[in-house]
């Protein structure tokens, strides 16, 4: 099993690459984590650029979103919403719409944020934009307000209760493949 | 499949194939400011008779759902809606016929999405003939309305008022040729 793992923020010292860093302990030890990091090279949506010769990094995202079996995407919240470069990134990969590949797509939308209800909205307006692409949007949450104070210096989460709801979270992307893999088993 | 006895027999005995080319099922409902149409392209469907006994069931593929734009097809096909990968089929299985002349009504299971409610389908049957061919042939018209959200096909978005785009209720209408089974 693969899950691509997509933070929503560019900065280094990011705390929701730091979130998606400890679900890889929770994961089962035959579950493959990909942290994508290549947010930063997709350039701005024009449909002008996209077809055969679309940008490297759109090809990249698409691919290693095809090979995935699960998304997990952490994203912070920009003035009550998606990070644009996050929305910009998803509206490169809707295209073609009926074929893209986040079509039944188990994916979990996770965040943190400085603030104090800890990006719901952000992951509210996440969630309808992949439920638009077609996507498999898992009825999973984990809002972490406050993110400043919720992690020690090597980046681990210092609230058990967080830890026990990414427990969860990641619980139910690795359901979601198996109980999709067993449907299309029988299917085929 | 039920088997309910019908005071009248909707069919001669025998078991009746659905004429899938030369039947419809389609759907419509209110969308914005006006009212959304479309249809199916594949299904499959039966009806069994025996004396004062029928049964008529049928499948429609989720895939086959025909509009105009691929892009609303695919919309359509997600998990938003009808979620054709993890329940790629709807069901229609009657569990009560009766007819009153050529009206009939149909009170049977309707499974969309996985979730089964009981559903009634009321319309017109067409006298048996003989076609050019010699196949016997009825034809049935059904309709119903249901409310799609307590299928769990509850999309919608909001208009600028805060009212919804697109209604509840969806009309399911077949127009169902069946051709009896040598």
């Amino acid at each position: 099993m693969r899950v691509l793992a997509i933070p929503g923020s560019l900065r280094n010292d990011s705390y929701n690459a730091k979130l998606l860093y400890n679900s890889v302990e929770l994961f089962p030890e035959d579950v493959v984590l990909d942290l994508w990091g290549g947010l930063k090279d997709v350039p701005p949506y024009d449909e002008d650029d996209d077809g055969v010769d679309a940008p490297a990094a759109v090809t990249e995202l698409r691919d290693v979103i095809a090979r995935a079996d699960a998304v997990l995407i952490a994203t912070p919240e920009y003035n009550s919403s998606i990070p644009g470069q996050l929305k910009n990134a998803f509206d490169w990969v809707s295209r073609p719409i009926a074929t893209n590949p986040m079509r039944n797509k188990p994916v979990a939308v996770i965040g943190a944020s400085t603030s104090a209800f800890g990006g719901v909205w952000a992951q509210a307006e996440l969630r309808k934009v992949l439920a638009a692409l077609g996507a498999r949007v898992l009825e999973v949450e984990l809002a972490v307000p406050h993110a400043h104070e919720r992690f020690d210096e090597r980046g681990r989460l210092t609230d058990g209760n967080f830890v026990e709801q990414l427990t969860e979270v990641v619980d139910s992307v690795v359901l979601a493949v198996e109980e999709r893999a067993a449907r299309l088993e029988v299917t085929a | 499949m039920t088997t309910t006895a019908t005071e009248t027999p909707i069919a001669p005995a025998g078991t009746w194939q659905l004429d899938a080319v030369h039947s419809q099922v389609g759907f419509e409902i209110a969308y914005l400011s006006g009212t959304f149409k479309g249809q199916f392209r594949e299904f499959d469907g039966k009806l069994v008779a025996d004396g004062d006994e029928a049964t008529l069931e049928g499948t429609v593929q989720v895939a086959s759902v025909d509009v105009k734009d691929e892009n609303l097809s695919a919309h359509l096909q997600s998990p938003d809606f009808f979620d054709a990968e993890q329940h790629p089929a709807l069901r229609f299985t009657a569990t009560d016929i009766s007819l009153d002349g050529e009206n009939v009504n149909v009170r049977g299971e309707l499974t969309i999405k996985g979730a089964t409610q009981p559903t009634e389908v009321t319309g017109t049957v067409a006298a048996p003939l003989t076609d050019a061919y010699g196949r016997e042939r009825i034809g049935l018209t059904l309709a119903t309305t249901i409310d799609r959200t307590a299928f769990g096909v509850d999309w919608n978005i909001a208009l600028p008022t805060g009212e919804p785009s697109l209604a509840d209720d969806v009309t399911i209408n077949a127009e169902l040729y069946f051709v009896k089974a040598a």
